[in-house]
């Protein structure tokens, strides 16, 4: 088999390179890295902090290279990842294996020439965590892996924080908190309408070991507990009352719509408009709650 | 290989080689741009 693969003309696209990255993950990886980096008290030069976020970018795409090599059998067996360069064939699983390591030590190197090494340290951190502690460990082995995966979606805007002010303070790591409790009730609302094939693969998604009432209790439950880790900014004096009153806000109607959620009994070919709403809300909620944060400290600082 | 083969072969490679050729003038930019910046923070 690698000995045929070998031997036939290498057809790989730059664009099979570039779906490694997991571009559309990466664009939320950017948004917050860059909304950390600019809620942060302090200055930083427009150039390093450019760099600061293309670090955080080619660290996530890095780590995105990575998944899908050791993924690539399981992706192999589900529809979704069935057509991704490897499982498809155009790449050969070492091509995914060097390109990840590459991305990934590149990264931290320039982090740590371009602002610093504690703020290296931190995205290399990012990158193995997500690489091997939820990947390679405990994604296949538990049905908390979303929880899991969470905490390495919540690395960028801690790490463009940090970037800017050289310490980790409460502020990055309640933003990392938030990022953190929003994962799950964002994933799962998806994991109930888009009816997946993980179980066919053997990945031990909630909804398929636990249930679907379990799910949409754990989705109200984290919402209530995004509610408050969204809050907290504002109540421990880290943010101004525009921010918090938007997070208020935002996490309040995230709440209702995740009750709806929990209410839901579909029958068999059921529309499932709440997951779907939920869903959707959820990415604009991020969106909007940091596009607040960054709001109100540009207004403070336009004020003093 | 048959001549499309080679045409779809010799279209890849340059796609690959072009792309990576802008990362490396990326790459020389932005640490041109990264040492100004850091020498004139002193």
């Amino acid at each position: 088999m690698t000995a045929t693969v070998q031997t036939a003309p290498y057809y790989a696209d730059w664009r099979d390179y570039f779906a490694l990255t997991k571009p559309r993950v990466m664009s939320l990886v950017v948004f917050t890295g860059l909304c950390g980096l600019l809620a942060a008290p302090g200055h930083i030069n427009p150039v390093l902090g450019f760099a600061a976020v293309l670090c955080i970018a080619l660290g996530a795409g890095g780590a995105g290279a990575l998944n899908q090599w050791w993924e690539a059998d399981i992706d192999a067996l589900m529809k979704r990842t069935a057509k991704r360069p490897l499982p498809a064939g155009r790449l050969q699983r070492e091509d995914a294996l060097y390109f990840g390591v590459a991305l990934s030590a590149g990264s931290v190197m320039i982090m740590g020439l371009a602002v610093g090494w504690l703020t290296a340290g931190i995205l290399a951190l990012s990158i193995v965590y997500y690489a091997v502690v939820y990947t390679i460990w405990l994604k296949p082995r538990t049905p908390q892996n979303i929880v899991i995966g969470g905490g390495a979606g919540a690395f960028p805007p801690l790490i463009g924080w940090v970037a800017v002010t050289g310490d980790v303070t409460a502020m990055p790591l309640l933003l990392f908190a938030i990022i953190f409790v929003w994962t799950p009730p964002h994933f799962w609302a998806l994991a109930l309408f888009v009816k997946t094939d993980y179980a066919k693969a053997g990945i031990p998604m909630l909804p398929v070991v636990a249930g679907e009432t379990a799910t949409r209790r754990q989705i109200l439950a984290y919402s209530l507990g995004l509610l408050v880790v969204a809050v907290l900014p504002w109540v421990i004096g880290g943010t101004g009352a525009i921010y918090g009153l938007a997070a208020l806000a935002l996490s309040g109607v995230f709440v209702v719509f995740a009750l709806d959620v929990f209410r839901h009994r579909p029958a068999e070919g059921d529309a499932l408009r709440p997951e779907k709403r939920l869903f959707g809300y959820s990415v604009l909620y991020l969106f909007g709650l940091f596009g607040a944060l960054v709001a109100d400290h540009v207004i403070a600082g336009l004020g003093a | 290989m048959t001549p499309e083969e080679q045409e779809r072969f010799t279209r890849a490679r340059r796609g690959r080689n072009l792309a990576l050729g802008l990362v490396l003038t990326g790459l020389v930019v932005l640490f041109y741009a990264m040492t100004i910046a850091r020498i004139g923070g002193q």
